[in-house]
């Protein structure tokens, strides 16, 4: 039989066109009712989006979020190749370190950061139990607001990526290790170019979670009178009683912020799924293309 | 076999009394086995009787309770100084590894690499005895030579999971042989493959055979072993039972348990 001459017609899927309809007449709904309710008062939002003040804040909590999702992320790294040596001492090191700073409340932490000169005045480097020292300083002057948030950030965000990473690590499979050691290659290389890119994988979802939350996180630091963003629009709304709509201005910037993470999480994925998966997923801007070249000329065929 | 000058001084093993224990379980009773600088030698035996354990002891994956192994009259794994054994350091230890390659049953390759960045990973990063590490461009430049001499030139490019199975196992023999090797280790190179694959994985490893590495092999390929052994070891629950060259083995067992063992694993169209 010779079916070279049949033309070939593409499967329907009739459901998925009545729940995307569905979806966008919801989505059409929420949008019209935020759109037209005044107690919006959206003028207001605009007003304020951009505003110097907010701009400003903006950048603390990005400056945050970075600083400490950075360092906290590289010492929780370091921290979970700690927990897996096979050196007792570091070992428990680092399980104390995640055991602590898991179990006391973060607001706790970053007041005690800020009033450290309160529990040691000076803060100097020196040969302990005698009175050698090197170097010395007012602890006041050395914590700053900045500085005692981010140690704050930063430790707390350091004990949870710990576990984060060390999960990824444990779910390598223990042959590769084997066979890096087998070909004599370091251990410090073993861990960042065989283990690490392939427990990315496992990580990264994770630790995207945590950075988002981190991004929120960050507005903890107004116990310290610290002004990134969130602070910043409380200041303003309790000047101006605009509440609900300055508190918009703020939601409006962390979904900004959320939604260009998720953009770099869908791409860092795809580069850590190399290898892994046989062939790369299309990315979205390839999907949409491939949807308009088969969509868009729907009941085109085409010869076997 | 014809063994050249030049590596007549390469490759000589020498395990000695090697005791090994997980547990109370007493894996490796005491075994002792020299094997020729360039020479072959195929392992064979029922499973668990400790020849993967064994193997892994030669390149100190696995640390001997008892017994020593020497590779050229230098200990694996130990130093001697002031008459007494000094365990080395890991980064000695992994220097020694660069000499002893290792060819694993399921090929273990980096699967985020590819097949050329697989083989030319180690050289660039691990210090060998005596050699000096060569630039990334001259890594790449032998390891795509390397992938030649296995056939998969062409395949350099390809994550080991776009390879066949027996495809990767020929990776996996370059990425070995990257580093030079006095000895080779394979540990049933092709009880993964399917059927139809293993004979590309074999001819690989016979072509080796004729180098000049020393080669210890583990497999149940009971025809590959006949072709390609000088010696064939026969195991069994962590002793050696009997060894002499393919001609004594297979054919003329000495052992009653060399014998048993046999005549279940040969087909009889072999075993004539
Ligand atoms: N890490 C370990 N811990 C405990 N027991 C082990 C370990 N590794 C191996 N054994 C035991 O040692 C014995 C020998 O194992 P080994 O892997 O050397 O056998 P083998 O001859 O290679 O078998 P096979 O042909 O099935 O691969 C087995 O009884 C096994 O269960
Ligand atoms: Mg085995």
């Amino acid at each position: 039989m010779d079916y070279s001459g049949y033309p070939v017609v593409a499967a329907r899927h009739p459901w998925r066109w009545v729940g995307t309809a569905a979806v966008a007449l919801g989505v059409l709904a929420v949008a019209w009712s935020l759109a037209t309710n005044p107690r919006w008062e959206w003028g207001v939002v605009a007003q304020w989006f951009t505003a110097q003040s907010v701009i400003n804040g903006l950048l603390e909590t990005l400056k945050l979020t970075a600083i400490s999702g950075l360092l906290g992320f590289v010492l929780g790294f370091i921290l979970a190749l700690m927990r897996l040596s096979a050196s007792p001492l570091l070992v428990s090191a680092s399980w104390t370190f995640s055991w602590i700073f898991r179990s006391t409340p973060l607001l706790v932490q970053m007041l005690l950061w800020y009033n450290l000169g309160y529990l040691y005045e000076k803060i100097s480097l020196g040969i302990p139990f005698t009175d050698v020292r090197f170097f010395e300083v007012q602890t006041t002057t050395l914590i700053s607001q900045f500085a005692a948030a981010v140690l704050g950030l930063t430790l707390n965000q350091a004990a949870y990526s710990a576990e984060i990473i060390r999960g990824g690590l444990l779910s390598v499979d223990q042959g590769q290790l084997e066979a890096a050691a087998a070909l004599g290659i370091p251990a410090w290389r073993r861990s960042t170019r065989i283990v690490l890119p392939q427990a990315m994988r496992a990580i990264l979802p994770t630790a995207f979670n945590e950075i988002i939350g981190l991004v929120k996180g960050t507005s903890i630091v107004y116990v310290l009178a610290y002004s990134e963003l969130f602070y910043t629009v409380q200041v303003i709304y309790n000047r101006t009683q605009q509440v609900l709509p300055l508190l918009l201005v703020a939601t409006l910037w962390y979904v900004v912020i959320t939604s260009v993470l998720s953009v770099f999480q869908y791409y860092i994925e795809r580069h850590y799924s190399k290898g892994a998966v046989r062939n790369l997923p299309l990315t979205p801007w390839q999907k949409a293309r491939k949807f308009f070249a088969t969509h868009a000329v729907a009941n085109r065929t085409r010869s076997l | 076999m014809t063994v050249t000058a030049a590596t007549a001084t390469r490759g000589l093993v020498e395990i000695t009394g090697v005791r090994k224990s997980f547990g109370a379980a007493e894996v490796l009773k005491g075994v002792s086995l020299t094997i020729e600088p360039g020479g072959v030698a195929v392992i064979v035996g029922p499973s668990g009787s400790g020849k993967s354990t064994l193997l892994r002891t030669i390149n100190h994956l696995e640390k001997v309770d008892g017994g020593h192994i020497s590779i050229d009259g230098t200990l694996v794994g130990y130093e001697v100084r002031g008459g007494r054994l000094h365990e080395l350091r890991e980064k000695d230890i992994l220097k020694q590894r660069t000499e002893i390659g290792m060819v694993f049953q399921n090929f273990n390759l980096f699967p985020h690499l590819t097949a050329l960045e697989n083989v030319a990973e180690a050289p660039v990063v691990a210090q060998r005895p005596g050699k000096a590490r060569p630039s990334k461009e001259e890594a790449k430049r032998r390891g795509l030579e390397l992938l030649d001499r296995v056939g998969l030139k062409d395949r350099a490019d390809a994550y080991p999971r776009q390879l066949s199975g027996g495809q990767q196992q020929r990776v996996a023999i370059a990425r070995a042989l990257a580093l030079d090797p006095k000895i080779l280790l394979f540990d049933e190179p092709t009880s993964a493959l399917d059927p139809e694959l293993v004979n590309e994985v074999l001819d690989v490893i016979r072509e080796l055979a004729t180098s000049g590495t020393t080669l210890i092999i583990v497999t149940h390929e009971m025809g590959f072993a006949r072709d390609v052994a000088d010696t064939v070891v026969f195991m069994d629950q962590g002793q050696i039972v009997e060894q002499g060259t393919p001609q004594e083995i297979f054919t003329n067992p000495q052992e009653p348990r060399t014998r048993s063992f046999f005549s279940k694993v040969l087909e009889p169209a072999f075993n004539i």
